[in-house]
């Protein structure tokens, strides 16, 4: 995405830093980052995988037999049961688990997505301009960060829903609220580097204004560290949103997530070993494809790695 | 890294896991490792709430009656007493031999110090009501007297102290088992104040001593050999261990790093049960898990619904499937097996009924009500943070479901919850008692007009009258049919939703010897012994 | 550079004010007290625990109460934990806390770079696809699972491992919670450092010579560390102080001592002077190790420079 945006940008770099590299012809970037990220095996088929879990999650509910919230008096905690289209087992209140798996998925999904998306457009932009203007402005942007970090973050989020009630909304701000702090942070790191770089200096002495320099200069050249972050922010987001919930400031019951299930399974690993195991496989095979998209994303979208 | 290496590391390791096993370094000395759950908050006994604060305070104090191994009250600290023929005075005759960790006898002003302690309206203690039986106690906890001399507790002499009460209380020799009433050492109190709890200056007039104390890991204990019974205690060192996470604990149970567990993981019950038979103690206790229905406004201040509600609840699948563990299931409001109360339990008429019947009469007075599918009653359940609690109201809200009710969840943490209920912020909610002292006056007071606890403001003059009536009756026979007509006129208004009675959850080590399941589920160290 | 030093020294007691203000407000915010639990405490008892512990006075008067303990050096007293003292806590907890956060702190930092270096290096090549997935899982497994499964395979099945305690000097305790609380913090700083590495590797002199061999590569890789480290440098501030406070399931699951815990249960309990307690020390740790940071920028890179 900022790659994408970013083309002067790394044309510059292009003129000013590889010079005798000639840039690919006749082709668009975008064009070009895609034939990359497809050529990177382990990416596409990481890709695939993942598409295969979104469209399972969106549509999978319309094969299953049970709903999510349905509950077998018949089958309390069954392992799986083909006969009974159990097909993952039930849980403990005899509610089937593939039903569950596949609605908390969605959740997950949606989740994980919205709060990465809050936390990557806040922490880069924060992070880019605290680190561009640096001096003053810094050091009050990052001592803002420093409190966030150190306030108690439940009782944050309590207060939120106590003053605007019990909101689906309300879990994205709180988790995106914390998410963001280390993004900023990294972001910022990177902009402290960058911003002495020579094409930055040629920008400025060409007249282009601070937010112009940002936007089109500094922001693509941060692909790299963002997009590995924020794959690692997932994870992160998912378990984050498990604690919350089990604290009441989620999901609530009967709706469910994939932390949820698996902070449910954690400790029947033994004596139900299906509650843990099947969100498990599902959660993480998510996990390591986005790594791997992650990975190919960032090498289809490096500006030096043509 | 090359296997080689590897291996030695893992020598390495082993050997280092050796040489830390506290067994291995104190080989003589009998050691009790008990997993005891959350994190004691003090040693102090006027400042403890929790069971697992009460297993080492009551460890290292006690009071002029004690815990039997069937925790049935007996002599302790005192080697007789006296009872007036009114049944409000009792005089108690400390042991001659009952002395201090260091040596200085016990004496009636030790006695005399802890209640006043207790009483402190300045100390704010929160368990302080448990002794307002005693005359003008509860005068001076809420100050409305300053005189702390007025209040029925005197020493007549260095080895004699009166204690004078309210009312007659049938339980007042339990009262005097429980930490409320447990004696301070005076002479330490006078020298260093709040701090005598501290490790370095405390003492015991029991049969273990805190000697170590790291916040988070474990307190241990070590025997006191100026305990009068000392040469009947077997066990010489107690580590009472915080641990909060239940499958954590049978996981370090199993590794053979804990003799006993308080509590066990409900879902690996049946694991246990085939795995380490024998092992588990799962028995009744005295404590009521119940749902409270806001009364002060429609629609749960129509009996016709609460009826419903109730009837429609299913409480044959609680503890035998949503939770595993068997927990019986409760029609009445006293749980089995209280003391002080004779006759048959409370059943409710509708209880001969088949669970369809049950159902269809629920859902028969739903419609009456004016609900059908079309229009179902909505209805916001509350309940706090935990998993089982979680398991239940989603089963019931499965078994409402059909005489046309429809449930929204609302989990709270703890904190949240209770602040909830107490300002009757709700319309149902989860609340569940376990029984300060045996004796059923401690359940019936939760419904009693104006109580802190009486959560969905149940109000009947009548059940009001017999409370008290009941209080004031000495006679055990008579105060039995009271109270089972107080009970009774309680649930009949279906005043509130017992689902089940709590079980206690123990899994004990085959080496550990004397472990007596009681309803209380106290099992103080000195009665257990162990094989090597 | 050292005025810059000293002036981040000098702001550092308005932040750690603020921060203060801000969470003794929100904590007064938050529905539910200290006090309120499975009983309902008689309304006069609640008047004395009130009054004890000040909570009947005005809030303002309340904040200056605690200002005024600060200012002498008390953090108050713990409303959950009467025998201790905040302070005491805090003094108890943190040997535990810093001795299991900085093994874990070493171990990750040392082993993320590595495996990130070495994923750089045979970047798509089938040893960055497995170095990947065992970093990884170190994130995509949440720690209560990962010490949960440890803790049964190495404590209850093989019996290798104490299954949780602490014993003070014995490292057989130490390994299990460092692992669960190290890999996820391994796996952050290698993937940042892949990307960065490779990025550096990337570029158009590097790649002259990268087509030379293995041998000029790892000569090249002490160069392109430096600046590849930047990153994850911006990471450890945070990876640190989040070791420090984070250890909350690591300290539950083994039953271990330290002030991890705190930082949620104080929350929980509201108790308010804990949680006032735990954000000072969060507030500190944050500010020294973001300041030790931002100066290891300005080594790794000659160009950052702070005004």
């Amino acid at each position: 995405m900022a790659g994408i945006t970013g083309k002067d940008a790394v044309l510059t770099e292009y003129a000013t830093r590889l010079e005798g590299l000639a840039a690919p012809k006749g082709r668009s970037l975008t064009q070009d980052a895609l034939r990359r990220l497809f050529a990177n095996k382990a990416a596409l088929v990481s890709l695939i995988l993942l598409g295969a879990i979104v469209v399972m999650a969106l549509v999978g509910r319309y094969f299953v037999h049970w709903s999510y919230d349905q509950v077998d008096w018949g089958a309390m905690h069954k392992p799986p049961d083909v006969a009974k289209q159990h097909y993952f087992g039930t849980d403990q209140n005899g509610r089937d688990l593939l039903a569950r798996t596949l609605q908390g998925t969605q959740v997950s999904l949606l989740v994980a997505i919205v709060a990465t998306l809050v936390s990557v457009v806040i922490g880069v932009i924060y992070g880019a301009v605290s680190g561009y203007f640096g001096g003053r402005i810094d050091a009050l942007m990052m001592r803002f960060v420093d409190i966030m970090y150190a306030l108690p973050y439940i009782l944050f989020v309590i207060i939120l829903m106590v003053v605007f009630g019990r909101n689906f909304v309300l879990l994205f701000v709180g988790i995106g609220a914390i998410e963001w702090l280390t993004m900023a942070r990294i972001v910022r790191g990177q902009t402290l580097s960058l911003k002495e770089r020579e094409f930055i200096e040629a920008a400025r002495a060409g007249g282009a204004k601070p937010w112009t320099i940002i936007m089109r200069h500094i922001v693509p050249n941060l692909t790299g560290p963002v997009v590995i972050y924020a794959t690692l922010t997932v994870p992160e987001i998912i378990i984050t949103e498990s604690f919350l919930s089990y604290l009441g400031l989620g999901v609530q019951e009967p709706l469910t997530s994939l932390g949820t299930l698996i902070s449910d399974g954690a400790p029947v690993a033994e004596v139900m070993p299906w509650l843990l195991v099947y969100p498990a496989a599902i959660l993480i095979t998510m996990l390591l494809c986005l790594s791997y998209v992650g990975d190919g994303l960032r090498d289809a979208l490096d500006p030096k790695d043509r | 890294m090359p296997v080689v290496k590897f291996r030695s590391l893992l020598k390495a390791i082993a050997v280092a896991a050796a040489i830390s096993l506290p067994l291995v370094a104190s080989a003589q000395a009998v050691t009790l490792r008990i997993s005891n759950g959350g994190e004691v908050g003090s040693l102090d006994p006027s400042k403890v709430d929790g069971d697992w604060e009460n297993r080492v305070v009551g460890d290292y104090l006690e009071g002029m009656m004690t815990e039997d191994p069937n925790s049935v009250a007996t002599l302790g600290q005192a080697a007789s007493y006296t009872v007036s023929p009114d049944g409000l005075v009792y005089t108690f005759k400390i042991r001659p031999d009952a002395r201090w960790s260091d040596g200085v006898p016990v004496t009636s002003a030790d006695f005399i110090e802890g209640m006043k302690r207790e009483l402190d309206p300045a100390a704010g203690n929160s368990y302080a009501y448990m002794q307002y039986v005693l005359k003008n106690a509860e005068a001076y906890n809420t100050k409305k007297i300053a005189d702390f001399s007025q209040v029925g507790i005197k020493a007549l002499d260095d080895k004699t102290v009166q204690y004078t009460l309210a009312s007659p209380a049938p339980y007042f020799l339990q009262l005097l088992t429980h930490y409320t009433s447990y004696p301070v050492p005076k002479h330490v109190v006078d020298k260093v104040g709040n701090d005598w709890v501290k490790l370095n200056n405390i003492v015991a007039n029991g049969a273990y001593k805190p000697t170590e104390w790291v916040p988070g890991s474990y307190i241990h204990s070590v025997k006191n050999p100026d305990y009068y019974d000392a040469k009947d205690v077997k066990i010489d060192d107690v580590y009472y261990y915080v641990l909060e996470d239940q499958t954590a604990s049978l996981n370090r149970y199993r590794a053979g790093e804990f003799d006993i567990m308080t509590d066990l993981p409900t879902d690996q019950y049946q694991w246990i049960q085939s795995n380490l038979p024998g092992q588990s103690h799962v028995k009744p206790f005295l404590g009521v898990y119940y749902y409270v229905m806001n009364q002060t406004k429609p629609p749960l201040n129509n009996k016709n619904i609460r009826e419903a509600l109730s009837l429609a609840v299913n409480r044959e699948v609680i503890g035998p499937d949503v939770l595993g563990t068997g927990e019986l299931p409760a029609y009445g409001w006293l749980p089995p097996g209280i003391a002080n109360f004779d006759g048959t339990p409370y059943h409710p008429s509708w209880e001969e009924l088949s669970y369809d019947d049950r159902v269809a009469k629920a859902k028969k007075l739903m419609e009456d009500a004016g609900y059908s599918d079309a229009n179902p009653l909505k209805l916001q359940l509350k309940y706090n943070t935990n998993d089982n609690h979680k398991r239940i109201a989603v089963a019931i809200a499965a078994m409402w479901k059909p005489i046309h009710v429809e449930v929204e969840l609302f989990n709270s943490e703890t904190r949240v919850h209770y602040d909830a209920l107490e300002q009757a912020d709700f319309q149902v909610g989860r609340a569940g008692w376990l029984l300060d002292y045996n004796d059923p006056d401690n359940m019936l007071q939760l419904l009693e007009t104006g109580n802190g606890n009486n959560y969905g403001r149940y109000s009947n003059p009548q059940y009001d009258a017999l409370v008290k009536e009941e209080r004031n009756t000495l006679d055990l026979k008579a105060r039995s049919v009271i109270m089972h007509k107080a009970e009774a006129i309680a649930m009949d208004d279906f005043a509130t939703l017992p689902i089940y009675f709590y079980v206690s959850k123990n899994v004990v080590s085959p080496k550990v010897h004397g472990f007596v399941d009681n309803a209380q589920d106290i099992h103080r160290t000195r009665y257990l012994s162990m094989t090597p | 550079m050292l005025a810059y030093t000293l002036r981040r020294i000098l702001s550092a007691l308005p932040v750690v004010f603020i921060a203060v203000t801000v969470s003794f407000f929100i904590m007064r915010l938050a529905p539910g007290g200290p006090f309120d639990g499975e009983r309902a405490l008689p309304p006069e008892v609640m008047v004395n625990v009130r009054a004890h512990y000040h909570l009947d006075q005005p809030i303002l008067t309340q904040y200056l109460i605690y200002l005024d303990g600060l200012i002498h050096g008390d953090f108050g007293p713990s409303m959950a934990f009467y025998d201790h003292t905040v302070t005491q806590l805090m003094l108890i907890g943190l040997p535990f806390t810093l001795t299991l956060g900085s093994i874990a702190f070493l171990l990750a930092t040392a082993v993320g770079i590595v495996a990130g270096v070495l994923a750089a290096l045979y970047q798509n090549k089938w040893p960055d696809y497995v170095l990947v997935l065992a970093v990884m899982l170190g994130v995509i497994v949440p720690n209560f699972l990962m010490g949960a499964l440890l803790q049964l395979f190495f404590g209850v099945y093989l019996k290798w491992l104490p299954a949780g305690g602490w014993e003070t000097g014995s490292i057989s305790h130490l390994i299990m919670p460092v692992v669960v609380l190290a890999w996820p913090h391994a796996a952050r700083i290698s993937r940042l450092m892949r990307g960065a590495m490779i990025e550096v590797l990337g570029t158009n002199y590097v790649r002259t010579a990268r087509s030379k061999g293995i041998g000029a590569q790892l000569v090249l890789v002490r160069h392109a560390l430096k600046p590849a480290l930047i990153p994850v440098v911006s990471y450890l501030g945070p990876g640190l102080s989040y070791l420090l406070t984070g250890s909350l399931v690591v300290e539950q699951i083994f039953g271990l001592p330290g002030i991890g815990k705190y930082f949620i249960t104080a929350a929980l309990d509201r108790d308010y002077g804990l949680v006032l307690g735990t954000t000072i020390l969060y507030m500190f740790i944050i500010l020294i190790l973001n300041l030790a940071v931002d100066l290891l920028y300005a080594w790794l890179d000659p160009r950052v420079r702070y005004r």
